[in-house]
């Protein structure tokens, strides 16, 4: 296991230092001056600051110094300064993280945990309504753009209906606090979450679906029948248990995807997250801080990556045996 | 006992639906010059007509007075060229790698497939985002972001399939006539490998229209073409006032990658019938 986990940890290590590199690459097909772009691009940066950077990621060396130089400033967690937000590029991303985290956490259960049960439902009435029900569902879902169906949701539930809000992640000024507040959080969470759930929740059905139906139809299911067992009990022990595996693997694959989809929701609902940080720095145009957001994602993705392969070995001691 | 693939796909009723939508989108793609000679960006009425109201305007005009009908005809060639070129193109570039680690295993293949996981680890909306800001935005940077992160999962497809079709007979037979790798790949290899190509290819253009809709969403489309993701992105901020501006392009996008999801299917079951059977 130990090993295991270094070589893990070796390998998203690596990557990480790829994606470094190719930020590098990406901030120099930017438009214009690399320092006028770290700066946040012409008019903004002021004279003073432009020359700091100049000499600090020695814009005037060649090529690899100035790689090397990019790396060390990133590995010491320096991500740069944005000067249209006034901040430190990394305090701005930490700030709006645990908003992210939040929304991804939830709508990530949500999805998991609906996708299984109508998926299961699904393999077990194969062929009748209930199965062309939610795979017609699981369909729709599934074509459906993120970002429209959370305008919907928003003129159906908050603006005709009035249950939900539509906007921000807790009431300006509504002076909440304790239990309350999380509340206040929770209903403003449904919304955001819930929509970034349903693309998800597709993707399981179909997947838990096609599993159950494979798995069913090996021999240790006949034996368990065979043994006596109650069609429910081998359904849920001996079926369910044993499709999941492939669904674990694709929800540690999907990481990447809600992370882009979180771009959307955030930017529609107001979601105070890296999100919705990201979309503030394209409309603005500051690459420097867009190429941050790019970088911490990527860094939470490969992060889920391993945490999910761990899971993955835990739950499964037979991929053990086989690497 | 056995069916053509073109009956196995009309059979498949969804894959009929599917076809009819996308001759349709074609039709509108095809049709907007002519039904709509003007710009879809001019002002043809009053802003804020509602839908069913006019019979100039059938579908409503939004904020600044423009025909969402006209947007929408205008729409469909830009979704339609965007998902077909950024799909041939991620093809271009993961067949070969595909077929090259498949073909010659070992420290290549181990090279060409740590490559194709970086690629797939990245968040590719986050990637495509930050291709398309500093590329610029237009036709051309959304197509080669959209490539570019679209094509592992064809690298993965192809490096499958010819990894399994390298060591059959015929191959073999062809390696000892002395024919070149390059050759051996195209002519003997690469066309049994068609059919999954065709039915993720499909799937794939689904994905690329959704990819180009949630671009130019966030407002990195072309600014010199309509396109559906940019009429809802535009109807965002009036959504209280105005329902229609936002619901039918979307309404649009997601018939369209439906369709397109459908045609998928019907594919898969019609080119690879083996496999079909085993998921029902």
């Amino acid at each position: 296991m130990a090993l295991f986990l270094a070589r893990r940890l070796g390998k998203g290590i690596l990557v990480l230092l790829a994606i470094v590199v190719l930020n590098f690459f990406l901030i120099r097909l930017a438009p214009g001056d690399p320092a006028l772009v770290m700066a946040g691009e012409a008019g903004a940066g002021d004279e003073i600051y432009v020359a700091q950077l100049r000499e600090k990621f020695g814009l005037d060396q060649p090529l690899p110094l100035q790689l090397g130089l990019y790396l060390r400033s990133i590995l010491s967690l320096d991500l740069g300064y944005s000067v249209r937000q006034q901040m430190p590029v990394g305090r701005l991303i930490l700030d709006r993280l645990p908003a992210t985290l939040l929304l991804t956490g939830t709508a990530f259960l949500i999805s998991l945990t609906l996708g299984v049960a109508l998926g299961a439902l699904a393999a077990r009435r194969a062929g009748r309504f209930a199965d062309t029900a939610i795979t017609a569902l699981a369909l729709l879902f599934y074509a459906t753009p993120l970002f429209w169906v959370s305008l919907m949701a928003i003129i159906v539930f908050s603006v005709r209906l009035d249950w939900l809000p539509a906007f921000g992640f807790e009431t300006v000024g509504g002076g909440y606090t304790g239990l309350a507040r999380a509340v206040d959080i929770a209903r403003h969470l449904v919304l955001p979450s819930l929509t970034l759930g349903l693309f998800f929740m597709a993707v399981y059905v179909r997947m838990t679906r096609a599993s159950m139906l494979e798995v069913a139809g090996l021999d240790f299911v006949k034996t368990a029948r065979a043994k006596g067992l109650r069609e429910g009990t081998v359904q849920r022990r001996h079926v369910l248990r044993n499709a999941l595996l492939p669904v674990v693997t694709l929800a540690g694959l999907q990481a990447g995807t809600l992370v882009g989809g979180a771009i959307l929701t955030e930017t529609v609902f107001a979601w105070p997250g890296i999100g919705r940080l990201m979309y503030e720095a394209l409309l603005q145009r500051d690459y420097n801080l867009l190429l941050g957001v790019f970088v911490v994602s990527s860094a939470m993705v490969l992060l889920f990556n391993l945490v999910t392969d761990v899971i993955y070995r835990v739950v499964d001691p037979r991929i053990e045996a086989a690497s | 006992m056995r069916r053509g693939p073109l009956a196995a796909f009309l059979r498949h009723p969804g894959a009929v639906f599917g076809l009819l939508v996308l001759v349709l989108v074609v039709a509108a793609a095809l049709l907007a010059p002519v039904l709509y000679p003007t710009s879809p960006w001019r002002m043809v009425q009053r802003p804020f007509v509602p839908p069913f109201t006019l019979d100039r305007v059938p579908l409503g005009t939004d904020a600044l007075g423009r025909d969402i009908a006209a947007g929408l005809m205008h729409g469909a060639g830009v979704s339609l060229l965007v998902g077909l070129v950024s799909t041939l193109a991620a093809l271009l570039i993961g067949v070969p790698i595909g077929a090259l680690a498949g073909y010659f295993g070992g420290r290549i293949d181990d090279l060409l497939m740590r490559f194709t996981e970086l690629f797939q680890t990245i968040p590719s909306f986050a990637l495509a985002i930050v291709l398309v800001a500093i590329l610029q935005p237009a036709l051309s940077s959304l197509i080669l972001a959209i490539a570019l992160v679209s094509w592992p999962p064809v690298t993965r497809l192809v490096r499958g399939e010819v990894l399994s079709l390298r060591s059959r007979e015929y191959v073999q037979a062809a390696v000892v006539t002395g024919q070149t790798t390059f050759t051996i790949l195209r002519r003997e290899i690469l066309p049994n490998t068609l059919s999954p190509i065709v039915v993720l290819a499909s799937l794939m253009v689904a994905t690329a229209i959704l990819l180009e809709s949630s671009l130019s969403f966030l407002g990195l489309g072309d600014p010199n073409r309509m396109s559906w993701g940019f009429m809802v992105g535009a109807g965002r901020t009036v959504i209280r006032q105005a329902w229609w501006i936002t619901a039918f392009p979307g309404l649009v996008i997601l018939v369209t990658v439906l369709a397109l999801n459908l045609i998928g299917e019907g594919l898969n079951d019609a080119l690879n019938p083996r496999l079909s059977r085993e998921g029902r």
